[in-house]
């Protein structure tokens, strides 16, 4: 089967940022992304663990998004304009698809 | 009942002991959780309940000049204290502009659980309080936010990518845990005593039982944040978590005196301006202030403050509003 070149940005930010980052990706046009909740991690200030939080701050969610390598760029703008700030990690993989029209 | 008797009394009830047992399995690393989901809803119930009875007893008092005093005061004071409080960080810790502003905010906030905590503890005491505390606590949670960016943000020029005070604001004032509260406040001032009664088994019969089981989770929470946070602490950071509380109920006790509150009404403001938020302010700073450290104002909020008013701070703030009831 054919597949296709594409780039996948997997963003962890903290969830009061979410909305925000959101927005941004909007802005920047991509075809769709999905938001996954994070249990638990560690980072540069320990460990951290979303249970039994019952406020927003100190939860990590994920955001993954596939793009075309041409609008990679401005997608990255963007998710840096929110994530400069905030903790959190930007990664950006190769990865092939199966419909290209969709990305 | 003197001080001694209160503070014994308040440490074995249900509701710190409870606490205590979530403090201790999270310091001995016990698998004891709470679900995250279960954690959100505890705190949606506890905030329905505690709103809803706020807005019937309002109902039935109606609109005083005495409660938009008290309000007036609450927004004065949570404008004020950050003020104090970062002075005093900045004086005697070496924690930098942003996290001195960050944790300062922190405390011109207020902390619902402790208000509740504290309400049950005034109930217990067969106190009566006004009901438009509710809405005291509603107004007072937002205005330390903007003192303290103020604060951070004085003598700084606007950095690239910094948010307007505008979505910071709508977001802050749509907070889930403040459209909960003020809308169950309203709810219950519609409707009143027959509102009241219709759901009276559902938000009053069980509440002291869920407010055991989600002390149970701050407790998990504040032992986890101690174990991992206590390291970000230094000493004069740690005794601000202690003394900025005493400070504020003094500051608190002053405001009110001329306001003729209740006994059990003035134990709960003060309890207000002494408590320490750690839901809609911590959320607020890692998007206003996000270069603060939160490991330093969320172990101090959640893991030395929270313990020390639910445990001993409640029980001395009664006893002040002896001093300062009409």
């Amino acid at each position: 089967m054919q597949t296709h070149l594409k780039k996948r940005v997997e963003i962890v930010v903290e969830y009061p940022a979410l909305k925000r980052l959101l927005d941004r990706l909007d802005r920047a046009q991509v075809t769709g992304y999905t938001v996954i909740p994070a249990l638990a991690g560690r980072g540069h200030d320990g460990a951290w663990s979303s249970e039994g939080l019952a406020g927003d701050a100190g939860r990590m969610v994920m955001v993954i998004c596939i793009t075309d390598p041409a609008r990679l760029d401005p997608v990255l703008d963007e998710v840096y304009a929110v994530v400069a700030r905030q903790i959190g990690i930007v990664a950006v993989s190769d990865v092939q698809v199966i419909r290209s029209e969709h990305f | 009942m003197n001080l001694f008797e209160l503070a014994a009394q308040n440490l074995l009830s249900p509701m710190v002991l409870f606490f205590a047992l979530g403090l201790a399995a999270a310091l001995a690393r016990s698998d004891l959780t709470v679900p995250e989901a279960v954690a959100k809803t505890l705190a949606l119930y506890l905030m329905l309940a505690i709103g809803f009875k706020g807005g019937a007893e309002v109902a039935a008092g109606g609109v005083t000049l005495q409660m938009i005093g008290v309000m007036g005061v609450g927004i004065v004071l949570s404008f004020l204290i950050p003020v104090i409080g970062f002075a005093l960080l900045r004086a005697f810790s070496r924690l930098s502009t942003v996290d001195a502003a960050a944790v300062a905010a922190h405390y011109g906030s207020i902390s619902i659980v402790t208000f509740i905590a504290a309400t049950e503890i005034v109930r217990g005491q067969g106190l009566p309080f006004e009901g438009y505390i509710v809405a005291v606590a509603a107004v007072m949670e937002t205005p330390a936010i903007l003192s303290a960016l103020l604060l951070a943000r004085s003598g700084q020029k606007a950095k690239p990518g910094r948010e307007g005070l505008g979505p910071l604001l709508h977001e802050v004032g749509l907070n889930g845990s403040v459209v909960m509260l003020v809308g169950s406040f309203l709810i219950g001032w519609a409707t009143g005593a027959k509102g009241l009664a219709t759901i009276a088994p559902f938000i009053v019969d069980p509440f002291r039982g869920v407010l055991c089981l989600f002390l149970l989770d701050m407790g998990l929470v504040a032992g986890r944040g101690m174990r991992e946070g206590a390291r970000h602490l230094s000493p004069p950071v740690l005794g601000f978590g202690i003394v900025m509380p005493l400070i504020s109920a003094a500051l608190a006790t002053l405001a009110i005196w001329p306001l003729g509150l209740s006994p059990g009404g003035a134990a709960l403001f003060i309890t207000l301006a002494a408590s320490a938020s750690y839901i809609a302010v911590p959320a607020a700073m890692r998007l206003a202030l996000p270069e603060a450290r939160p490991a330093i104002y969320l172990t101090l909020s959640l893991g030395v403050t929270f313990p020390f008013n639910l445990s001993l701070g409640i029980p001395l703030y009664l006893a002040l509003a002896g001093l300062a009831a009409g």
